[in-house]
């Protein structure tokens, strides 16, 4: 069995936790989105987020770093088991982010991705693509954000 | 300066974007911390996998995307966030040494039915490199005050 004829439709994972520290906040807009609300506490108080929160991008790349991270862990796993070395793409692209509620400083969140989709690539032979609702929750159980992606695997080695 | 409200954001306004320079450090500090696949960290496997190179983790061409209309005109304007992005597609590679351009072009705006101090725009940004490939396209989602919530003294 390949690691691409592995991968179940339909079924969720959670990749884990990222604490979101005012620092790091602070690190990440200052490179990619300075904008006062990400930058200035005391100012953010007074915008519409009542609060020093994490740019939008900052919240899917702690998906990602969370998801290489998983991918790591379930390879280690595979090849354990003296299954073949699986070759990853890259993505396609991604649809539908939604930034529902802010992600402050001090929070942790959890993140989970769904397979929701899997077929053939008609335009790359040897490769498929998987499609993944991704979800991000805060320590309170309230979602902050959702979007749908997409990656392309090899579907033999 | 007044800053850029609701109604500034005309249909088929073009904000042509401030260029981006691409380094091969940046591309890899940006890798090893949000996405360390070794294609964003290594030439050589790079050009073993499909992007055929080094190339920048699309998540890193997002925020570089971000930073270009932070400073051309997000941070002009009365931003109260981005609700969300409809789509991005990853269309081109990002090569150290690559310089990106690109625009921002308004698709339609909209007061906020709820809260009319609010309005929503609906922006379609596109990235391209020094070869004038197509890197990303990309349509966001503006939150911003219109003029009579920006004169009334709603935070901006």
């Amino acid at each position: 069995m390949s690691f691409w004829d592995s991968i179940e439709e339909g079924v969720t994972h959670e990749l884990g936790a990222h604490h979101f520290s005012a620092r790091e906040i602070l690190d990440f807009a200052s490179k990619y989105d300075p904008q006062r609300f990400h930058l200035d506490p005391d100012l953010a108080k007074k915008t519409t987020f009542g609060g020093h929160c994490a740019s939008g991008w900052h919240t899917t790349a702690a998906y990602m770093k969370l998801n290489v991270a998983w991918r790591k862990k379930v390879l280690k796993a595979w090849l354990a088991d003296g299954n073949p070395m699986p070759n990853f793409g890259p993505s396609p692209g991604i649809k539908n982010i939604r930034w529902t509620r802010p992600v402050y400083a001090g929070d942790t969140i959890t993140y989970h991705h769904r397979i929701t989709q899997k077929r053939e690539s008609k335009s790359k032979p040897g490769w498929g693509i998987i499609g993944f609702g991704v979800e991000a929750t805060n320590q309170d159980g309230i979602s902050v954000m959702t979007f749908d992606g997409a990656a392309f695997i090899a579907t033999s080695e | 300066m007044s800053k850029y409200v609701l109604e500034d954001f005309t249909d088929g306004r073009v904000f042509e974007l401030d260029p981006y320079e691409v380094t091969k450090d940046e591309i890899i500090e940006f890798a090893s911390e949000w996405d360390p696949q070794p294609f964003h960290l290594d030439e050589e496997a790079g050009k073993a996998s499909l992007l055929g190179g080094l190339s920048a983790s699309g998540w890193h061409l997002c925020g570089m995307m971000m930073r270009m209309i932070c400073d051309t005109y997000l941070l002009d304007s009365t931003s109260q966030g981005s609700a969300g992005v409809d789509y991005i597609d990853w269309k081109t590679p990002i090569r150290p040494g690559d310089t990106l351009t690109g625009t921002s072009t308004v698709l339609s705006s909209r007061a906020s039915a709820k809260k009319p101090h609010l309005g929503l725009v609906t922006i379609r940004t596109e990235v391209s490199n020094q070869r004038g490939e197509t890197a990303a396209v990309c349509e966001h989602l503006l939150l911003c005050l219109t003029r009579k919530g920006y004169e009334e003294g709603a935070a901006a």
